[in-house]
């Protein structure tokens, strides 16, 4: 009688859900409203019955009333027990919005409001019945995480409604998901039969949901030695989700190690241009890194209502502040010091020293925090054990854009002509009426400025202090050497092998064993090739 | 004074003679004072002073050790930080195993980080870290075996200039990440520490203090003294042509290779034994010796001395220490911007350095080319 009631009330949930869009004062509506008007003056112990009876009511709002309310964030006014959301606001008070008629109804003080209570009994209730409404609501992804919400966390309830609504489920994803969570249901619970049946139907199902309950009854076996077929299509099953496992396990370190092989490409090609085509050490050139992560902090704090554009304002400013900064040092240090490069080398450490001391002491030594738009943030599913995270995924995309981007520069622009011309033969690009001290000065900003926006890019994946840039300029130095100096293709292969090898080598031995022996590897390796992976030929190579 | 200079007593002495002599009589005066006076008086120089010139001294060997190879080779090391830190090390692990069952945990084969670590017996490299011969052999061994074995590859495919430097910079950072490692077995971050006794004497002791600056000082004034005997011998000539024109001693028939890999290995010795020096004195060795700006601040001391002098680098090693420990007593904040500042300044303004404003000095007064001038101008072509 009871399951029969319960059919009835979902089916009529998800038609009343589906009718109640168009028409605002159906009955159902009004029964809400009544309904929670009674919450304010309902004791706790009285409030498990209200809220089933407003749930059965099934009005649209009722998702929102009993989010808000497992959020805390569901108050009434002490005057006239209306029950508002509410949320607190920048200056200590409360914004409140009417639960029935959705309008806002301005900001009050804390005092003014009372919270509606509950306890962890009400809150588990109340996130049953969620659960059961998402089940048949109108938008199959809501349907879909709460149906994945229930492989991980079975209830009873929750899969006896399932059962009812898998037939009646339209989405063939959803309907899938459900299925697995009755063939768990039926694995853990079902007769020997059922339990097989669940178990083939099971194998190649990834979730870890999946894998446990499949474990979980093997031990069961394995104590009681029954079944046997059971057993091999559990094996089986446990044995397939292993082995994918370890593919995705593979691909997913690679794909970091692609992604920090670009935030190396984007720390080493401002290098291969200063210090590949140049031919400057610039030590510096962390520092000019540390400045575009601050420029980000900066630009963040100057527009806190901008955050998600901030990046992207961040990008530009970073390239202009390290820019000008490099043409600073170009015209103020580096000019007096062409070819000396083991001067230039120290003189350009000097300068790292000053601008670390310098942000030091304006930002403080500590850490400051750049905040992740939220369009950087969360990741792309592919399956229930493989994910790529999104700021992964734009740190790569953004970095070969830089890399394709400079590349044209420097190979169809008549500035790129200009750099190449003097960095082969300054005496004979001089006598072509190039300006080379222009040239030299616009260069050096050039790849400055690309240093910035890899600082851009490093303040969303570390912390940004005044140390930020002596971390990288090692590796960037060593990707550019094995690259071989002067190839912007040999700095892309050097920077994404290297990424990849460290990565691929850190879960075997540690992160720290994986960076000495790639350091390790490189220093070997260049002793062997001085000239780097792709060494320049003919007349550039002098 | 120009009587003097011309004098052929004058004539004949050489760098060497005052460098030595300055050393005697400097460590004769401090060590009389230190023991001759108490506090208070005038001319009484403290245990703190005395152990604050033992580590410059210390410094000052391995600024020697700098000089050797970037000033007369022409080789620019950005890692003589990892054999300064072998050195102390290896010097480290013998102090280590004289503390005995006086550690935390009381026991008498294991140093305490080992216990800690629930490790039960010494590792192999540990071996014979108890006996004094043995480890004063590492001292010297640990740092040059590093330095052939790296000198000998890189010479031998002829990386050269800001490729090597990149290279002994990256050597000497890979070996600080090792060395912060816990299962390296060289007490991780901590490094080594809680030193009690060496050869029998207390650590804490003045005395043993004061013995120690005095060792010091005649390591400096022994190494100075085969230093000046080596770039002033027909090997020194060798390796002063092949920094001023390497393909040229090649074509001659010499070969380069050879000549780089002794001195880089004698330098890596020096710079070892100065760690070895240094260990005692300040009571502890950790991985953070093996840190890139270390061995760049090693650059800084020869290159404010003035490079290729040999006495240059000590000038700019005692200096440049001195400046710190005053500048980070009074303004710490500010001793980044003067270490950046002088960075850029020396290399702009004064690229011979302390040493060669002051043959410039001696040249005003006696015009005549005095051997300073031409040994500063030989440098000056690099």
């Amino acid at each position: 009688m009871l399951r029969l009631f319960s059919i009835l009330t979902l089916y009529l949930l998800s038609l009343s859900s589906f009718a109640a869009a168009n028409d605002i004062n159906t009955d159902a509506d009004s029964a809400f409203s009544t309904l929670v008007q009674q919450l304010p003056v309902t004791k706790l112990n009285k409030m498990a019955p209200l809220i089933e009876k407003i749930a059965a009511t099934s009005a649209p709002k009722t998702r929102d009333l009993l989010q808000s309310m497992l959020n805390g964030e569901l108050y009434y006014l002490k005057a006239s027990k209306q029950v508002v959301i509410a949320k607190p606001n920048n200056s200590k008070g409360y914004d409140l919005t009417d639960i029935l008629q959705d309008t806002e109804l301005g900001a009050v003080k804390k005092s003014q409001i009372s919270k509606l209570k509950s306890n962890n009994r009400l809150r588990g209730q109340i996130r049953d019945l969620l659960a059961q409404i998402d089940f048949t609501h109108s938008d199959q992804k809501i349907r879909l995480e709460a149906v994945k919400q229930l492989l991980n966390n079975p209830n009873k309830e929750g899969i006896a409604s399932l059962q009812k609504l898998v037939e009646a489920e339209q989405d063939v994803a959803v309907r899938e998901m459900m299925n697995v969570v009755l063939s768990v249901n039926q694995l853990e619970t079902g007769a020997p039969a059922e339990k097989l049946a669940a178990a083939l139907q099971l194998k190649g199902r990834l979730e870890p949901a999946v894998k446990n309950a499949m474990e979980k009854q093997l031990q069961a076996l394995q104590q009681t030695d029954t079944n046997p077929e059971l057993k091999t299509a559990l094996n089986d099953g446990i044995g397939k989700i292993e082995q994918s496992r370890t593919v995705y396990q593979f691909i997913e370190n690679l794909f970091f190690g692609l992604s920090l092989g670009s935030v190396l490409l984007l720390a080493a090609i401002g290098l291969a241009i200063t210090f590949g085509v140049m031919g400057v050490i610039n030590m510096a050139h962390g520092e000019m890194m540390m400045l575009g992560a601050y420029t980000t902090y900066v630009i963040q704090q100057s527009f806190p209502s901008l955050i998600e554009y901030s990046l992207l304002m961040a990008i530009p400013a970073a390239f202009i502040v390290s820019g000008l900064v490099g043409v600073l040092i170009e015209r103020g240090v580096i000019r007096f010091l062409k070819g000396r490069p083991l001067e230039t080398l120290l003189a350009t450490f000097g300068i790292s020293l000053i601008l670390q001391q310098l942000v030091r002491t304006i930002f403080s030594p500590l850490n400051r925090q750049v905040t992740a738009p939220q369009w950087m943030t969360g990741s792309l599913e592919i399956n229930p054990i493989f994910s790529l995270t999104y700021n992964r995924l734009y740190i790569i995309l953004f970095s070969l854009t830089v890399f394709f981007a400079l590349l044209l520069i420097l190979k169809k622009s008549a500035l790129g002509l200009h750099v190449r011309a003097v960095s082969q033969n300054r005496d004979m690009a001089r006598s072509l009426s190039i300006k080379s001290s222009w040239v030299d000065a616009i260069t050096f900003g050039l790849g400055s400025g690309i240093a910035g926006i890899a600082g851009v890019v490093l303040s969303q994946l570390t912390n940004v202090g005044p140390n930020l840039g002596q971390a990288y300029i090692i590796d960037s130095f060593l990707v550019v050497v094995f690259g071989g100096v002067g190839n912007l293709w040999g700095t892309l292969v050097a920077a994404l092998s290297l990424g990849a090898f460290n990565k691929l080598l850190e879960p075997s031995m540690g992160p720290v064993l994986a960076n000495i022996i790639v350091l390790v590897g490189l220093v070997l390796f260049i002793q062997k090739r001085p000239k780097g992976l792709f060494p320049q030929k003919g007349r550039a190579a002098e | 004074m120009k009587t003097l200079l011309n004098s052929p007593a004058y004539k004949k002495l050489s760098s060497l003679h005052f460098v030595v002599a300055v050393l005697f009589i400097s460590t004769l005066y401090m060590t009389a004072c230190n023991l001759a006076f108490t506090e208070g008086q005038l001319l009484y120089v403290s245990d703190y002073t005395i152990s604050l010139f033992g580590k410059y001294l210390c410094y000052a060997l391995l600024a020697l050790a700098v000089d050797l190879v970037w000033g007369y080779c022409g080789i620019l090391s950005l890692g003589h930080g990892a054999f300064f830190a072998l050195g102390g090390y290896a010097m480290g692990m013998y102090l280590m195993r004289q503390i005995g069952d006086r550690g935390v945990y009381g026991n008498p084969e294991l140093p305490d980080f080992m216990v800690f670590l629930n490790w039960t017996e010494l590792p192999w490299y540990w071996a014979g870290s108890d006996n004094v011969l043995f480890m004063i052999l590492m001292v010297f061994i640990g740092p040059g075996l590093l330095a052939f074995i790296f000198g000998t590859l890189a010479f031998r495919s002829r990386v050269s200039g800001v490729y090597l430097s990149i290279m002994t910079q990256a050597v000497t950072y890979a070996l600080m990440l090792a060395f912060f490692r816990n299962e390296m077995g060289f007490g991780g971050n901590n490094g080594l520490t809680d030193f009690k006794d060496i050869f029998g004497f207390s650590l804490q002791s003045p005395d043993t203090k004061l013995a120690l600056f005095i060792a010091t000082s005649a390591a400096l004034a022994i190494g100075y003294a085969i230093s000046h005997f080596i770039v002033n011998s027909k090997m020194g000539r060798v390796v002063t042509a092949i920094r001023d024109a390497e393909s040229r001693v090649r074509f001659v028939g010499f070969k380069p290779e050879h000549y780089k890999v002794c001195i880089f290995v004698f330098s890596s010795m020096l710079a070892g034994l100065a760690g070895a020096l240094y260990v005692p004195q300040v009571g502890i060795i950790n991985p953070g010796e093996f840190s890139p700006l270390n061995s760049i601040e090693m650059v800084i001391w020869v290159a404010i001395g003035g490079r290729g002098t040999l006495y240059g680098a000590l000038i700019g090693a005692v200096v440049v220490s001195y400046a710190k420990t005053r500048f980070t007593a009074i303004m710490p904040e500010a001793w980044l911007f003067a270490l950046g500042g002088l960075f850029v300044l020396v290399t702009l303004l004064l690229p011979k350095g302390l040493a060669g404003l002051f043959a410039n000095l001696l040249n005003k007064i006696d015009p005549p080319a005095k051997k300073h001038s031409a040994q500063t101008a030989a440098a000056e072509s690099k």
